[in-house]
């Protein structure tokens, strides 16, 4: 049953949006033998489970839903050649671009010209933040729910708390509601929402779901099935206010409360990672430490729109097709570009100097009128650009242009004003 | 339910590692055994709520039943886990004194494990600790090479597993209501309507043994249920600990203190706290403690940050001593003299996993004392199946194993690597449990850092596929803990 080893230009892991997007975007490029490498029994990825719409207005200037969305870069892959492995999963990836994987076909070795990581996120626990009280059946992450209800038809709950406001759990708490569930709460430990304001606005206040701020669930109650939570709000520090905590009754909760690249592969390659983004240390070709490995959507840094994940994925793909065709060398000299005051991370963490690129950012906190300034190393403005709102669940995107960094040793973002 | 009324040689109350241990025991002999459990699966309460150490034996007094049953249980446990296909390392333990005071304990616990047999044992200066551990900090240790880890559910489960083989009845999701002596014999009914009538009952049933005894009049022991609270990190710091380490104890405290144990899937363990509770249910963890043991987490680990932490959780000490009291009290083993048919085992709390074949020998002996026992010709030692998982075995075989079946090519939960082959094999486990929890217990899904979130809908989808279960049915770990409330249109 040992197999031989299998060659590819351009391996992708990954076939939800980033995977296919990188794909198509190799294969058009000209790389030969471009693979997806896919887990699931269907390429799609998340977008299969996101039955609401609103996909695809940047991109396709038109409002789609996730597998509609998906469904155009499946046919495209399809029409171009891209090859697909469907139910097979990366075990782990050599730092000389070799694939281990296993699949109803055996365990396979493929080696790789180029390796693109599109794996995307995965969300964060009930353990990950810690959540005291009991362990009863009735509390789901977000995602998980969204896939049971959406692709496997089956109801978890009757009466909902959404620990949380990230846009899933916004969209779960409007799409519980469509089919009966009484949703009683959402509640953020933060003073403002994580979600998209979109978010807030078409699946709450539309609904008439409470929003909590600074307001979080404290402990979880019941043996067998969840019977309620206790909920208190919160002070500066994010710990819960003695005299506020409430018994909320219900039997379901869901947790929106982040999202996490899923990076466990790129540290078997060696990949060095942005603690704070969570994902790789890209350049601007989108490469990460590693020669010949690119990164791109969700397993990169978490997105709040699947358009710039498409964006973003082609870019990768053109790029990884490149150096696999050996019509691009990898810089070896970096400028780097360091996140400054208001600014989370900022990616890429560094540049060649020679090619155009998107600088996308995350501010720490919502913000008003307030300008983003990218300086070089003397602090002389390069780029300033105004802002009438900032926000955290907004990414930031600057183009910048490569003949501006002609001298430049170092770049710092930071938000100004 | 069966209002018949069954006759068994030997019903044993409590299927925890202890009950389980006992029933693979019995289960060499021409006996007609069961084992009633009021949980849906084996080894659901302290079995499988604790640090999974097989303990050296230094820690209590010569000539005491914990001491005797910690040193022999140790010694049999390599070979038990090799029939059992379990994994188990003998991985060493350095017990680490900070000042003289320590160091002085530090030397009577050593003399104590010499009197008690344990072997190997080595009082090492800082420079020889480093080479055992890198990193770890203290004046002198105390190395105990005996001192292993086991997987405490998956032994208690093959355990079990092991005794049905071999014939033992396994009644769960059952709880004893009523004993009543009746001659020669005891009759036990149960929440189900169960009547079964019995020539020896054994009582393991470890935080409940105390209720047992009241059932048959007996009065004089109480369990105070001692809360032990754990965090469990992210298997990517598994590769630090080489050996386990331990503080040096302090007189009078109830455990051993909080410490960081690798388990033998390369998680480790942060705890356990110690806080008697009032109720033998309350496995509840709180943020106090938490907070508390991921400070001391981070003191131990450098670099350990809170989101390292996969799940909390807790387990229960079966302690015979009230918390003004503290500290420990010796196994209670015996055969009643008011009830000679009647083996009676009180506060099996540590070293309760390491003692528990050591303690099965000795209750074996005990029921030899009242009923004849007959070697079976046909006892089968060895269990079928794999030592681990599957993504753990060696190429050649995976690829064997993987020829014949495609099964094994599809991984169901990404974190742990674990395949369609092993989840459907979980779910047709001997003993029949149909648990969501049964599969994480014997295969392992949604135990990685994503706790399900990608595996949970997947695994619920191949059920119903593969096996027609609908979702309705599906329970979490109890009776009552519905995962689902039907469809949605």
């Amino acid at each position: 049953m040992f197999k031989d080893e299998i060659k590819r230009d351009v391996v992708v892991i990954g076939g939800g949006p980033a995977g296919l997007a990188a794909a198509i975007s190799a294969k058009e490029v000209g790389a030969k033998g471009v693979l997806i490498i896919e887990r699931d029994k269907r390429l799609g990825g998340i977008l299969n489970q996101c039955i609401h719409d609103g996909f695809g207005l940047h991109w396709f200037k038109e409002a789609l839903s996730g597998p509609e969305y998906a469904q155009r870069f499946i046919e495209k892959a399809d029409q171009i050649g891209v090859e697909v492995m469907l139910s097979s999963m990366v075990m782990a990836i050599e730092p000389e671009l070799r694939v281990h994987l296993s699949s109803r076909k055996g365990l396979l070795k493929i080696r790789a010209k180029a390796i693109i990581l599109a794996m995307g996120c995965r969300e964060r626990t009930q353990g990950a933040i810690m959540l005291p009280g009991t362990r009863p059946a009735g509390i789901f992450t977000a995602g998980a729910a969204q896939n049971l209800i959406n692709l496997q038809n089956i109801m978890v709950g009757k009466r909902a708390v959404i620990m949380g406001s990230g846009d899933i759990g916004l969209i779960m708490a409007r799409r519980l509601t469509l089919e009966g569930c009484e949703v009683l709460g959402v509640y953020e430990i933060l003073p403002y929402p994580s979600g998209l304001p979109r978010n807030i606005q078409q699946c709450l206040v539309d609904y008439g779901i409470p929003l909590h701020l600074s307001s979080t669930v404290t402990e979880l109650h019941g043996q067998s099935r969840l019977s309620g939570v206790t909920v208190a709000q919160v002070d500066e520090m994010r710990q819960p206010l003695k005299g506020s905590e409430k018994f909320v009754e219900c039997d379901t909760l869901l947790l929106s409360v982040g999202l996490i690249p899923e990076n466990e592969l790129s540290r078997s390659a060696g990949v060095e990672l942005d603690p704070i983004s969570g994902g790789p240390i890209v350049d601007d070709t989108l490469m990460s430490s590693v020669e010949g490995i690119f990164s791109c959507g969700n397993v990169l840094h978490v997105h709040d729109l699947v358009d710039h994940v498409s964006e973003e994925a082609e870019k990768a793909g053109r790029f990884a097709a490149m150096l696999a065709m050996g019509e691009q060398r990898p810089a070896r000299e970096f400028i780097p570009i360091r996140p400054g005051k208001g600014v989370r991370y900022c990616l890429p963490q560094r540049v060649s100097g020679t090619n155009d690129f998107t600088l996308s950012l995350r501010v720490i906190s919502p913000m008003k009128d307030k300008r983003i300034v990218i300086r070089d190393q003397a602090g002389k403005k390069l780029i300033s650009k105004i802002y009438p709102r900032l926000h955290p669940a907004v990414m930031v995107r600057i183009g910048v242009k490569g003949e501006k960094l002609a001298k430049v040793k170092a770049l710092e973002v930071e938000v100004e004003g | 339910m069966a209002a018949d009324i069954a006759q068994y040689d030997v019903v044993i109350v409590g299927a925890g590692v202890v009950g389980c241990a006992i029933a693979r025991e019995l289960s060499k002999f021409q006996l007609k055994v069961l084992v009633v459990e009021k949980e849906l699966d084996v080894g659901m309460g302290t079995s499988s709520r604790n640090s999974g150490v097989i303990h050296s034996g230094i820690h209590y007094s010569p000539g005491s039943l914990r001491a005797k049953l910690n040193v022999q249980g140790n010694f049999m446990f390599e070979e038990l886990c090799k029939a059992l296909k379990v994994k188990m390392s003998y991985i060493g333990k350095l017990t680490v004194a900070q000042d003289d005071e320590e160091i002085k304990t530090l030397y009577h616990l050593k003399e104590q494990g010499e009197a008690n047999g344990v072997p190997g044992m080595e009082i090492l200066p800082p420079e020889k600790m480093e080479l055992i551990q890198p990193g770890v900090q203290g004046k002198l240790a105390l190395y105990t090479p005996s001192t292993g880890i086991v997987c405490p559910y998956t032994f208690t489960i093959r355990l079990a597993e092991s005794a049905h083989l071999n014939g033992v009845k396994f009644l769960l999701g059952t709880q004893v209501t009523g004993i009543t002596r009746d001659g020669e014999t005891f009759q036990i009914s149960t929440h189900r309507g169960d009547r079964l009538t019995t020539r020896v009952l054994i009582n393991s049933a470890g935080l409940y043994s105390d209720a047992i005894c009241r059932m048959l009049g007996i009065d004089e022991y109480k369990i105070y249920p001692c809360r032990g609270e754990y965090l469990i990190l992210d298997k990517r710091f598994g590769h630090y600990l080489k050996t386990l380490v331990y503080p040096t104890p302090h007189h009078g405290k109830a455990g051993l203190g909080i410490h960081l144990t690798k388990t033998v899937d390369e998680n480790i363990l942060i705890g356990p706290s110690n806080e008697y509770v009032e109720e033998a249910e309350d496995i509840r963890t709180t943020k106090e403690i938490m907070g508390l043991l991921i400070e001391e987490g981070k003191r131990l680990l450098p670099g350990l940050s809170t989101s390292d932490v996969i799940r909390s959780f807790s387990g229960l000490r079966a302690k015979q001593t009230p918390p003004q009291v503290g500290g420990f009290k010796d196994f209670v083993i015996e055969r009643r003299r008011d009830y000679p048919n009647f083996i009676n085992l009180v506060g099996i709390e540590s070293p309760g996993l390491t003692s528990s074949p050591a303690i099965a020998l000795m209750v074996k002996d005990l029921v030899g004392e009242v009923l004849p026992l007959v070697k079976k010709e046909d006892f089968k030692s060895e269990i079928p199946g794999m030592v681990g998982y599957f993504h753990e075995q060696p190429e050649e075989l995976k690829n064997e194993l993987l020829s014949k079946d495609k099964d094994y090519g599809e991984i169901v939960c990404r974190c742990e690597g674990i395949t369609k082959k092993e989840v459907m094999e979980a779910f047709q486990n001997l003993l029949g449990v149909k648990t969501l929890a049964a599969l994480k217990y014997r295969a392992r899904v949604m135990m990685g850092r994503c706790q399900g979130g990608f595996c949970l809908p997947r695994i619920v989808e191949l059920l119903r596929k593969e096996f027609g279960v609908s979702p309705q049915e599906l329970l979490l770990h109890k009776e009552g803990s519905y995962l689902f409330t039907g469809y949605v249109r």
